[in-house]
């Protein structure tokens, strides 16, 4: 299955795109598995999911993404293991009947080599990466393998982010265009920040790649706030936030159902 | 303010900077690269302040107004220049001739005024109100905290749980100079995590606040910049040498490496002379001693990690050294061969320690007293009987007391 073809068309049918984060290895208890939650949110109603691949310095995370990688990192989590699970689970098309991206940082990738990252994720099912340490000037090489093994790349954009570069950062998108909501790092927020929908304009008037606004995205209001400008929204420290205090999936699903219902409604 | 060219998809990676010509020799190019090292691997929010403060930092350093403000600053206000001081006794015990480049002299008591001066002037320059710090010894939180204090900026300090009790007074000298310090409880909760944290506050307030990084590390243009803005120690000193060695460079230039920065102001002015470059690292913490290349902090060079790019934590008696990555002109120098890394384990260091102390009424840094202890162990073996040594002594052990106490007992 293929991200961008997938959320593109989704769209045109007239339907908000929802993208639901979940950090992959995390222990959630209850007898239950991180591959569980992602099968349930996206039963529950996301477009697609994005898995992080957790890493001991993710500087773009906030506190409750930040504990996540910890524990997920001290259940003794590593790249290829996780890579291997999901493969195990079908993957996305054929497991969890929605394209999967993976999100980690850039030492991440480097260390497993990028030629051999991008075959990785082509072989486990995974369709698309999220690098956000990696802007534009320095994704050349990891493009380069990852459209090789036909990897979607998706870009971040910035409210900071100028117009000129905004139209680049769009071209080498794929996938989908990352909005970046608010200046900050992930976490939950009360409302939705003004440059969140100030941002998608920008975004949506310069390309027609989905257009997706992540980082404090954190309830079913904020998120059709958003999808006002936007295509649709990531939510990522809401649900993780859950899963930390024990909801396990049936927790998580119910939070991506109530989203999923809120877009629906507009 | 101007965006670097968009390359996605047509640079050679590693780029292709010819090595040695960007060698601490004017800005390491658009790209940012020493070599193979370098760049600029930051979250898109942090892009568009990098090239501006690249560009920023460019037209301050060829506008001579701002070079004559910073030069009367270091002077009236830090000390500068700081003497070479000559140590007879030790030279004696060694059996090699030891000269100290006595940067614990300087205002606050280490290199890192330098840097801090020509980055609140910059941060002035730029429009900013409030800068930012990470900080592992409390030396570069003590000189941000001061010169935020002495220009009427806002000034926060991140600084690791663990470094907060092991470097106490630091945190009181920052509080009594009105910076607001903030401990930093994640991971490591040593200066690694002090730099994610000031990193991320950095994205959510880059309008208005500059991060005034402490040492060589971080995305371009922070290892070239502070390295400029450190380049004062190894220019003064080669004079100062000349005139000492009658008209010779040393043989031996040694300085301690945690980020690298007095090890690499104290290189750029010995570059181009044939003196032998040595820097050392802590034993725990040594990035290109025992590191392998990876990005992190927005800059690929050395550090420690375990196979699948995690990053390790550094254990170091010196708070300043306890950091697993090193900047990048380091790893590139080592690369080429100009400069050797060599690491000291804390028992040495604690001997050093002692014997400058005993020898020349000097109490070092644990940083610099790395650079002391590998001279001390190597002299008349890597460093042969008779040879001319220049170490820098990038600060003084005042902040170390305490600790030293219960080291030593
Ligand atoms: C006195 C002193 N020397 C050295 C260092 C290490 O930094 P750098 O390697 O950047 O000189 C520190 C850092 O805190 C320090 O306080």
């Amino acid at each position: 299955m293929n991200l961008e073809s997938t959320l593109r068309a989704r769209r045109d049918s007239g339907h908000k795109l929802l993208v639901a984060y979940v950090t992959g290895g995390l222990p959630v208890g209850g007898g239950e598995t991180w591959i569980e939650v992602v099968r349930a949110v996206a039963a529950a109603g996301a477009d697609a999911v994005e898995v992080g691949i957790p890493f001991s310095d993710p500087v773009m995370d906030g506190p409750v993404i930040q504990e996540a990688s910890r524990l997920a990192l001290e259940a003794g989590t590593t790249p290829r293991g996780l890579l291997a699970e999901l493969a195990g689970a079908g993957g996305g098309a054929g497991g969890m009947g929605v394209p999967l991206a993976v999100m980690t940082y850039f030492n991440v990738v480097h260390a497993f080599g990028l030629d051999r990252f991008a075959q990785s994720l082509s072989r486990s099912g995974v369709d698309g990466a999220i690098i956000p340490d990696l802007p534009l000037d320095e994704a050349g090489p990891w493009m380069a393998e990852a459209v090789g093994h036909r990897v979607e790349t998706v870009m971040l954009a910035a409210p900071t982010t100028p117009d000129e570069r905004l139209v680049a950062i769009c071209a080498a998108s794929s996938g989908f265009v990352y909005g970046v909501g608010l200046m900050g790092v992930t976490g939950v927020r009360d409302s939705l920040a003004a440059s969140a929908l100030a941002l998608a304009k920008r975004l949506k008037a310069v390309t027609d790649k989905p257009v997706l606004i992540g980082v404090g995205v954190s309830d079913a209001a904020q998120a059709v706030e958003a999808c006002s400008e936007a295509d649709g929204v990531v939510i990522g420290s809401a649900l993780m936030r859950r899963l930390l205090e024990g909801a396990g999936s049936s927790g998580v699903a119910e939070l991506i159902a109530e989203v999923r219902a809120a877009l629906e409604a507009g | 303010m101007t965006v670097p060219p968009m390359a996605a998809g047509s640079r050679p990676f590693p780029n292709n900077v010819p090595a040695g010509r960007v060698l601490m020799q004017g800005s390491p190019g658009p790209t940012g690269r020493f070599g193979e090292f370098g760049g600029r691997f930051v979250p898109e929010s942090l892009v568009p302040a990098c090239a501006e403060l690249e560009v920023a930092f460019a037209n301050a350093w060829s506008d001579p107004a701002f070079r004559d403000e910073l030069s009367g600053l270091l002077s009236s206000y830090a000390g500068r220049p700081t003497p070479v001081t000559e140590c007879a006794r030790l030279s004696d015990v060694l059996g090699v001739r030891v000269l100290l480049k006595r940067e614990d002299l300087c205002h606050t008591g280490s290199h890192k005024i330098n840097n801090v001066l020509g980055q609140a002037l910059l941060t002035l320059r730029m429009g900013k109100k409030r800068v930012i710090a990470e900080t592992g010894a409390g030396q570069h939180g003590v000189a941000t905290a001061t010169a935020a204090a002495a220009f009427g900026l806002e000034c926060v300090v991140f600084m690791g749980e663990v470094d907060v009790h092991r470097q106490e007074l630091n945190v009181f000298r920052m509080k009594l100079l009105g910076a607001e310090v903030r401990p930093v409880s994640s991971g490591s909760r040593t200066l690694k995590d002090a730099v994610n944290e000031a990193l991320r506050e950095w994205v959510a307030t880059v309008d208005s606040t500059h991060y005034c990084i402490g040492s060589v590390v971080g995305p371009h243009p922070f290892p070239w910049m502070v390295r400029e803005l450190q380049s004062i120690v190894g220019n003064e000193a080669r004079e100062q040498c000349r005139k000492v060695l009658g008209g010779s460079d040393p043989d031996y230039v040694i300085a301690c490496v945690g980020g690298g920065s007095n090890a690499a102001g104290t290189f750029a002015g010995f570059v181009g002379t044939g003196a032998k470059l040595v820097g050392v690292e802590a034993a725990g913490g040594a990035a290109i001693g025992r590191g392998g290349i990876g990005v992190v902090h927005g800059m690929r060079s050395r550090l420690l990690q375990d196979e699948d790019g995690q990053v390790l934590e550094a254990h170091s008696v010196s708070a300043g050294l306890d950091y697993p990555g090193v900047g990048p002109e380091h790893s590139q120098l080592a690369a080429m061969g100009r400069a050797v890394y060599r690491s000291v384990d804390d028992e040495e260091v604690l001997a050093a320690f002692r014997l400058l102390s005993e020898s020349e009424g000097i109490l070092p840094a644990l940083e610099p007293a790395h650079a002391i202890a590998w001279l001390t162990r190597e002299a008349g073996k890597e460093i042969p009987v008779g040879s001319t040594v220049l170490v820098t002594l990038s600060g003084r052990g005042d902040k170390d007391v305490d600790q030293i106490v219960g080291l030593l007992g």
